[in-house]
């Protein structure tokens, strides 16, 4: 980056001059820190209870690592976003979302206020408990590299146009793990429905402002990335601007959760999660 | 071999016995068919680049690169870094399951109870056999289910129904480059994906040979 006043670099002190003048600069997406300082919070959230708040641009990413009992909004800022959404058991990643099993095991494709991101072990990561977006999809996942590249020109990571899957290892990478790691994710803010023959259609982008909150329900890894949907077909890289806000607000009491009880499958995929606990605390 | 020849010369004719897993490298070029012997019988499948695991079939870069979640010959099984691993050559079944996923243990508990807890699953399968090539959980992904039979409806609602395979259909993949299949003849006894009663299937190596 430049400053619009270049200082002088050639000596040590110079340089140490010139990298500290730096701070200050705005920059539209960047991570707010500390998270408490930040501003335009969701009705009755106090920002002392802010966690991680973050705006990730198009072709970029976020990651981070948030105890059970957090609340994370995500908030389409442009319209017409797609987040690539992965999610990792925090103590042990190797158990993560496994997209089959969530639609599966709910008997529902498509996702929205109630549906439980469920892990490969029958237990429950996380609760969409708030969902005003056009729809999530969980069938298509995220844009490949060689995809990236045929239809922009240039998939990589270091590139204009990354790919959704370059990003999202990336954001693994920095918990340590690799591509093998990243199974099927989920595509927040795009619709896709499937026709009785079985063809694939995206629907319309969302409109700005619209969001989805999940509540974790383990701790958890979250890893978002913004790029076009895999049946996105316009020419132009396309991606949407999101905040990203989460909060410590715990957890309500388990009898009277209404998340827990929807379904005798929901139900069971609570009790495999309480057992978990259980034997750890 | 069942069904009709396929051209080539077969390097591998195996019976696969009910609720047992399976695996084999397949080179590029060479084909595998698999044949449903007794009927409604899910096939529960994942491939692997041989040379690298890390790159792996990916049924979400399939189904949106053909823009239908059916499995059909013809159908491209594309990697997760996007590359063609395989072609779908020959399908007698009209179509294949690919967002189902493979049973497990703790997804039987969620889908039928807790005292189904012990009941042997397709995921079993996987990490028994992948483990004797160097693969473990962090490697299991939505695989492929041949035969078996998963609609979506109007609303969304998604399961597994009634099959609409038969004894004798078969379905043949070629190899877009080295591979190694992961099968798990499933036995799950608890839907109909089986009909109720998981039965052997037979899987054939043919090699193109010379040109």
């Amino acid at each position: 980056m430049s400053t619009s006043e270049q200082l002088p670099t050639a000596t040590l002190e110079s340089a140490r001059d010139h990298a500290r003048s730096q701070v200050g600069l705005q920059s539209v997406t960047a991570p707010t820190v500390p998270s408490t300082a930040a501003s335009n919070l969701p009705e009755g959230i106090e920002a002392s209870t802010v966690v991680w708040d973050e705006t990730i641009g198009s072709g970029n990413y976020a990651t981070r690592a948030i105890a059970r009992g957090t609340h994370i909004r995500i908030t389409d800022l442009d319209g017409g976003a797609c987040i690539a959404l992965a999610v990792h058991r925090a103590d042990h990643t190797p158990e993560r979302l496994n997209v089959a099993d969530t639609v599966k095991v709910q008997w529902q494709a498509y996702l929205g206020t109630g549906t439980l991101l469920l892990s490969d072990m029958g237990r429950v990561l996380m609760t969409v408990v708030d969902d005003t977006a056009v729809g999530h999809d969980a069938l298509c996942g995220c844009l490949s590299p060689a995809a990236a590249s045929e239809r922009y020109g240039d998939g990589s990571a270091s590139g204009p146009t990354p790919s959704t899957r370059d990003l999202l290892c990336l954001g693994l990478a920095k918990h340590g793990l690799g591509r093998r790691d990243l199974p099927p994710i989920i595509n927040l803010f795009t619709s896709v429905r499937v026709d009785e023959d079985g063809s694939l259609r995206l629907g319309d982008g969302g409109p700005a402002g619209a969001h989805i909150e999940l509540r974790s329900e383990m701790d958890v890894i979250v890893t978002l990335a913004s790029g076009p949907h895999p049946l996105d077909d316009r020419d132009e890289y396309s991606a949407s601007t999101v905040r990203i806000t989460a909060w410590r607000d715990g957890l309500p009491d388990a009898a009277t959760d209404p998340f827990r009880t929807t379904t005798p499958e929901r139900r069971r995929a609570f009790e495999n999660t309480d057992e978990l606990l259980r034997g750890r605390t | 071999m069942s069904g009709t020849a396929s051209t080539g010369t077969v390097v591998l004719d195996e019976t696969v016995p009910a609720r047992a897993p399976w695996a084999h490298p397949l080179l590029a070029g060479q084909s595998l068919r698999i044949v449903d012997l007794g009927g409604n019988q899910a096939v529960d499948c994942l491939f692997f680049n041989l040379a690298n695991t890390d790159e792996r079939y990916s049924a979400p870069d399939t189904i949106a690169a053909q823009r239908n979640i059916f499995l059909v010959t013809g159908s491209t099984l594309l990697s997760n870094e996007g590359n063609p691993m395989l072609t779908v050559t020959d399908s007698t079944c009209a179509h294949h399951d690919t967002i189902g996923g493979a049973c497990s243990r703790e997804s039987n508990t969620l889908r039928y109870g807790h005292h189904t807890f012990h009941q042997h699953a397709c995921v079993e399968n996987f990490l028994d056999v992948g483990s004797r090539y160097g693969l473990t959980k962090r490697d299991l992904v939505s695989n492929i289910n041949w035969f078996m039979n998963v609609p979506v409806g109007d609303d969304g609602t998604l399961g597994i129904v009634d099959g609409i395979s038969a004894p004798g259909l078969y379905v043949e993949v070629r190899a877009e480059m080295d591979v190694l299949v992961v099968i798990s003849n499933c036995p799950q006894i608890n839907n109909p994906c089986n009909g109720f009663d998981p039965t052997p299937i037979e899987v054939v190596v043919t090699d193109p040979g010379p040109a």
